[in-house]
């Protein structure tokens, strides 16, 4: 068994079995997470972290697996994480982003990883940005992240990635619907996958209309891209106009974003720490187990007993503050 | 701090095989006995087996076959997972195999071989108490 010592100079060596000891580790937010994460945390910001989410079935697995592919012919080394949904009734599982991307997984300048959302929200899971921090320590010069299928509000990924690329394909539905508010509102790059089916002008024309419907002045222009993953066609241009983002990153509004993204990160780390805080101390109480009979006996509902509970003590803090 | 250990599980398809009818209802039973199931395809070398189970940290590999080759692919699969030092991952086995195979098999290190009609709460009841649980 690793210590975590050796783990984290083994992830700061690129060692494989190390790294993937390191994302479960974070993944099982054991005691160590912390420690590990910390211990990274100064080798990280190297990457180019990408963040690639749209509607199931639009092909961001495939497009993947090229883009992969294309990145390697330019030497370049890649991390994949690829998120899939857990079950929120049984907590399990089944991960098969992978199947389009087997034959990269003995590509040594390539390591993939499969995780399960666990029920954190967003379409990413919690422990999403642990892994990318660790392939980033790792050395990875290009990391990939695939949110679950995502249509509207799964919107997350913006807290992990540097660019990010949404991807339709046509024939979906309805077209413009599916990538409507949040997604449209995050991207950097537009993808119409898919794009030798019939109606992909159209879905490109769609987005174009979008686009335009807004009409902030933004030094960067999302491009919208047309690609055929299955053949590879688009990719190469796709991974140019990447290139490009992460340069006008670089000059212009790297500081800026990275300010929000640690900003977000650390009032997540607060409210964990606070959140942790108020329930211990709310569970010492006895009022705590005679409201959970009272809930299961329907003789109070959730809400009202919480109010109980924090009753007078909210003002108070409040006041002092 | 909220602390979950899940199992991971990998499910995989050595070799020839045209079909995974059987790997995919052994995935589907784990998953709805709540661990997590990584699930790989069909026609996989035992190299990218290994490999995957390495990169996605597994607990388990569950490896299907019905092509008859798994005297040359099983002692590959095992002999790669002790090269690698994967070897506190349980690994067991479904598919078509000849009863006479079953001993050699298990000399190899694959903790159990489920035939088929095998009801699914018997494979996950074996991977649950079975699985080596780690950090």
């Amino acid at each position: 068994m690793l210590t975590i010592d050796e783990i984290v100079k083994g992830v700061l060596a690129g060692d494989r079995r190390s790294i993937a000891r390191a994302i479960t580790i974070a993944e099982n937010n054991t005691p160590e997470a912390q420690k590990l994460i910390a211990a990274i945390y100064p080798h990280t910001g190297k990457a180019h972290i990408i963040g690639l989410t749209g509607p199931g079935g639009s092909g961001k697995s495939t497009l993947i697996e090229k883009m992969v592919r294309e990145y390697r012919r330019k030497g370049k080394t890649v991390g994949v994480v690829a998120v899939d949904p857990s079950s929120p009734f049984t907590g399990g599982a089944f991960l098969g982003d992978r199947i389009r991307m087997q034959e990269l997984s003995t590509d040594e300048g390539v390591f993939i990883r499969s995780m399960a959302t666990r029920n954190y929200a967003g379409g990413i899971a919690k422990a999403t940005k642990d892994a990318v921090k660790i392939l980033d320590a790792a050395g990875k010069d290009i990391i990939l992240v695939e949110t679950v299928g995502a249509g509207q509000s799964e919107v997350e990924i913006i807290k992990v990635a540097q660019s990010i690329v949404v991807i339709h394909a046509p024939g979906l539905g309805d077209d413009i619907q599916a990538i409507k508010a949040g997604l449209m509102e995050i991207a950097d790059i537009f993808v119409v996958n898919k794009a030798d089916r019939e109606n992909a002008d159209k879905a490109a024309m769609d987005i174009q209309a979008m686009l335009q419907l807004n009409n902030k002045e933004t030094a960067w222009k999302p491009p919208i891209l047309k690609t055929i993953a299955l053949t590879g066609e688009g990719v190469s241009q796709l991974i140019e106009k990447l290139e490009e983002h992460k340069n006008f990153l670089e000059k212009e509004e790297e500081r800026r974003k990275s300010l929000l993204r640690a900003e977000a990160e650390l009032v997540e780390a607060i409210k964990e720490k606070i959140v942790n805080v108020v329930i211990n101390e709310l569970k010492k109480e006895e009022k705590f187990e005679d409201l959970l009979h009272k809930i299961l006996d329907k003789k109070i509902d959730p809400a009202s007993a919480a109010e109980k509970l924090l009753h007078g003590k909210l003002k108070k803090a409040t006041r002092n503050a | 701090m909220q602390s979950k250990k899940k199992i991971r599980v990998l499910i995989a398809k050595p070799g020839l095989d045209s079909h995974d009818r059987g790997a995919k209802v052994v995935a589907r039973a784990l998953r709805d006995a709540g661990m997590e199931v990584i699930y790989t395809g069909l026609r996989q070398t035992p190299e990218q087996i290994v490999e995957t189970a390495l990169q996605e940290d597994v607990d388990v590999i569950g490896l299907s076959i019905l092509s008859g080759a798994h005297k040359a692919l099983f002692p590959r699969i095992m002999e790669l997972l002790s090269q690698k030092g994967l070897t506190d991952v349980m690994v067991f086995a479904g598919g078509i195999i000849p009863e006479e195979d079953i001993a050699e098999l298990k000399k190899l290190g694959i903790k159990e071989i489920f035939g088929p009609g095998t009801p699914t709460e018997t494979i996950i009841k074996y991977v649950q108490e079975n699985v080596q649980k780690r950090a």
